[in-house]
């Protein structure tokens, strides 16, 4: 049962990619969905059996690499953070196939599409269920390639090509520090095992390393690397500038893929990581220092986007950031709790905004739409009910984990708390001006696209219709009724898949803060959002306003330049580096010269002086004939002294290779 | 009194030999001179046994020098003869021109 709901999306990828064409577009979508709704149906057996009867599940299916120490097996780890996960992946998986049934219709690729979604999660699921760091790692990959499909599925759109290797490229920075981290955990506990690392942490916590002259706590290099891992994946500070423009793919993956799923592995591998984390304090403080670093800075960002999708998508960020600054707090149920709320709530937001650009023709400029709500009243109160609950309304689902993750980190009472706290107040009122801004512009303002647009809108169909209503559901139940379950005080749910320090008490804490700081969240929304609504019924003429505030608006719209950064410093610097020294020297320099090139010339070279020694030349055949009869008496009766063989050796090699590097690289 | 210094006999031959070495290395015109040159060697390898011959008091040697010195002689006439026989064959006897050995 365990194994049929994780391989069942892989059928799905294997028939649909190889057999599509044969199964015609009706009969892929039928097949596809057939499989999908089992696998989610057995996971949800599977989240009963294993979070609530507290019966976890851990078996090895057969060894992957199995080379003296190193023990990578192909397995399964169904504890309760597992199984949480699986749900929430295959929910919000079955919601977009069938959402992109109607969205993809008219595309001749459809089957393929299905299939890389279903391959993605399959990845998504080989993941989570990881019994070992090497199955984790395999995973990571595969949704990291999934997201390069995805994102390039429109392969003839330069944009989508730009974004997809973008994507991937800086993926690769973040993979780079995960496959150190792993191999550093490899050499400290020689196994990759998760079950054997996490149960001796704690016995390697003074261990140091020495680099480079710095006295370097161990777990705290590996905590450091792992988090790296996650910055690439999770599109924290730095790494983030690949999640924006992912937008360029289709929408149901912007939903599925660069939403709700793959962008929370960070956050996932941090939270099962936890053993690991627990012990090294320093990268904790760390990482909640740039989790709420960058929930502010991305939120401040999306105030100014333009791109509908971009604008969710900077939303993603700034709320990814959350999670993590709560996972470095330690708080990391709470976290889990808002990662799985804010898949379904973004789910909504993003599907909505699909069925937006659909019904537009694929407009996405916000500058050219207004005046929706008369024509699309449905996908109109699908982006409200999402945007309230993005912004923690309260008793919509977002209230229940962004306000706890706010008090959390408040009920901490120390300093990096304190900051994490003021961080998310403030990206907590950005969140509901750009909301507000976005429904403004979408569909309150006056209509300022194109008139064939507003000629042949429609509202979504009966499909997006079922999904966003289904999605619209949870975003404002599923808070209430999964809160006991993931946050309530004392419960054992967890049944130690998430390692909880005994000092940490938050949770506790967070119910006895002053009635004033419970309150600031909710009134820094509201307020966020009535200055949205100031400006925009107000000050709409006044565009003077702007240019009060240019160099600030510049800033932000230019992504407080990050890219430009990224390109300009790193980015060609590395190409110079690439291209000057480790291809010209390095490649086809040193290694070409000592390897292959130079291997041929010294053989062709000194072959070549050889046969001009048969010269047919009678009196050289007989001077040489001489000459190396006099050499050989002379070294037999020790004329010429050449004591040390090696010096010998060394004499003929120094000729030899003189010789052999005597020519030009073409 | 007449002192027998082996040093100065051995060295006379020892540089007739290499005169008639350097003779074969740096004749490069006539296949005759060769011919000669390998006469000298032979006849310098002679003087070396008879010198020793006369310094050990040894009658071996000058039988063995008399043996040489036949054998020179048929070798002379055999080398004379091919040398004739090329002659007619190829119209020269330049050492220059004899390059048939390349392969």
């Amino acid at each position: 049962m365990f194994l049929v709901f994780i391989l069942l999306p892989f059928v799905n990828f294997v028939c649909l990619s190889f057999f599509g064409r044969f199964l015609s577009p009706k009969g892929s979508i039928i097949f596809c969905l057939t499989n999908i709704f089992f696998s989610l149906v057995i996971s949800f057996v599977c989240l009963f059996e294993v979070a609530f009867c507290r019966a976890p599940c851990f078996f090895k299916l057969a060894n992957w690499v199995d080379c003296e120490l190193l023990d990578a097996s192909w397995g399964g780890c169904f504890d309760s953070l597992s199984t949480i996960m699986c749900s929430m992946v295959l929910t919000i998986s079955f919601f977009v196939h069938v959402y992109s049934i109607s969205y993809m219709s008219h595309d001749p690729h459809q089957s393929r599409f299905m299939s890389y979604l279903s391959l993605f999660t399959f990845f998504m699921l080989m993941l989570v269920v990881a019994d070992n760091f090497i199955q984790l790692f395999f995973g990571w990959e595969g949704v990291g390639l999934c997201s390069y499909l995805l994102i390039n599925f429109w392969f003839t759109r330069l944009q989508a090509n730009k974004a997809a290797i973008k994507a991937m490229i800086i993926n690769r920075v973040g993979d780079l520090g995960l496959a150190l981290a792993i191999c550093i955990l490899f050499n400290l506990f020689k196994t990759v095992d998760f079950s054997v690392i996490f149960s001796i942490s704690y016995l390697f916590s003074n261990f140091y390393l020495d680099f480079l002259g710095f006295n370097l706590l161990l777990l705290d290099v590996i905590c450091c690397l792992l988090f790296i891992g996650s910055i690439g994946k999770s599109a924290q500070l730095g790494l983030h500038t690949w999640l924006p423009d992912a937008m360029e793919g289709p929408t149901p993956v912007s939903a599925l893929i660069h939403a709700a799923t793959m962008v929370t592995a960070g956050v996932f591998i941090i939270i099962r990581c936890s053993p690991l984390f627990e012990i090294s304090y320093f990268t904790l403080n760390f990482i909640s220092f740039w989790g709420a670093l960058t929930a502010l800075i991305s939120a401040t960002i999306g105030l100014v986007q333009n791109d509908l999708k971009k604008v969710i998508a900077y939303s993603t960020c700034s709320q990814l950031g959350y999670m993590i600054f709560a996972c470095g707090l330690s708080n990391y149920n709470v976290s889990l709790f808002h990662l799985v709320n804010h898949a379904y709530f973004k789910a909504l937001l993003f599907l909505s905004a699909g069925s937006i650009i659909h019904a537009l023709n694929d407009e996405q400029d916000m500058r050219k739409m207004g005046g929706l709500l008369q024509v699309l009243p449905f996908t109109y109160m699908m982006i409200f009910i999402g945007s309230l609950s993005l912004m923690g309304f309260p008793f919509l689902t977002g209230f229940y984990s962004k306000d706890l993750i706010l008090e959390t980190a408040f009920a901490k009472y120390c300093l990096i708390g304190h900051f994490s706290f003021w961080l998310g107040l403030l990206s907590a009122t950005f969140t509901a001006f750009y909301s507000f801004r976005l429904i403004f512009l979408t569909f309150l303002n006056n209509p300022n696209g194109f008139k064939v647009h507003f000629v042949h809108v429609h509202d979504a169909p009966l499909l997006m219709t079922f999904v966003l209503s289904c999605l619209c559901c949870f975003s404002i139940f599923l808070g209430f009724v999964l809160k006991d379950f993931f946050v309530g005080v004392g419960n054992s749910a967890w049944n130690n898949s998430i390692f909880f320090d005994s000092q940490s008490l938050s949770l506790i804490d967070a119910e006895f803060i002053p009635l004033l700081v419970k309150l600031l969240p909710f009134c820094c929304s509201l307020l966020g959002s009535l200055i949205c609504m100031f400006l925009f019924l107000f000050f709409k003429k006044r565009v003077n306003l702007l240019f009060t505030f240019l160099f600030f608006y510049i800033f932000l719209s230019k992504k407080w330049f990050f890219d430009k950064l990224q390109n300009d410093f790193i980015g060609s610097f590395f190409l110079k580096f690439g291209y000057g020294i480790s291809f010209k020297r390095i490649d086809k320099g040193f290694l070409e010269i000592l390897g292959p090139k130079g291997i041929i010339f010294l053989f062709s070279n000194s072959s070549k002086q050889v046969s001009m020694l048969h010269s047919g030349i009678l009196n050289q055949y007989t001077f040489l004939i001489f000459f190396s009869i006099f050499c050989f008496i002379a070294t037999t009766f020790k004329l010429i002294f050449i004591t040390d063989t090696y010096l010998m050796l060394l004499y003929i090699l120094t000729i030899v290779i003189s010789n052999g590097f005597n020519f030009r690289l073409k | 009194m007449f002192f027998l210094d082996l040093f100065k006999f051995l060295f006379f031959s020892f540089s007739l030999f290499f005169i008639s070495l350097s003779g074969i290395f740096l004749n490069r015109r006539n296949l005759i001179i060769l011919l000669m040159s390998i006469e000298l060697m032979l006849l310098s390898i002679n003087l070396n046994f008879i010198f020793f011959s006369v310094f050990l008091d040894d009658i071996l040697g000058q039988i063995f020098a008399l043996i040489i010195l036949t054998i020179a002689a048929a070798e002379s006439a055999i080398g004379l003869a091919i040398l004739v026989v090329y002659y007619r064959l190829k119209g020269t006897i330049a050492i220059e021109q004899i390059n048939l050995m390349k392969g």
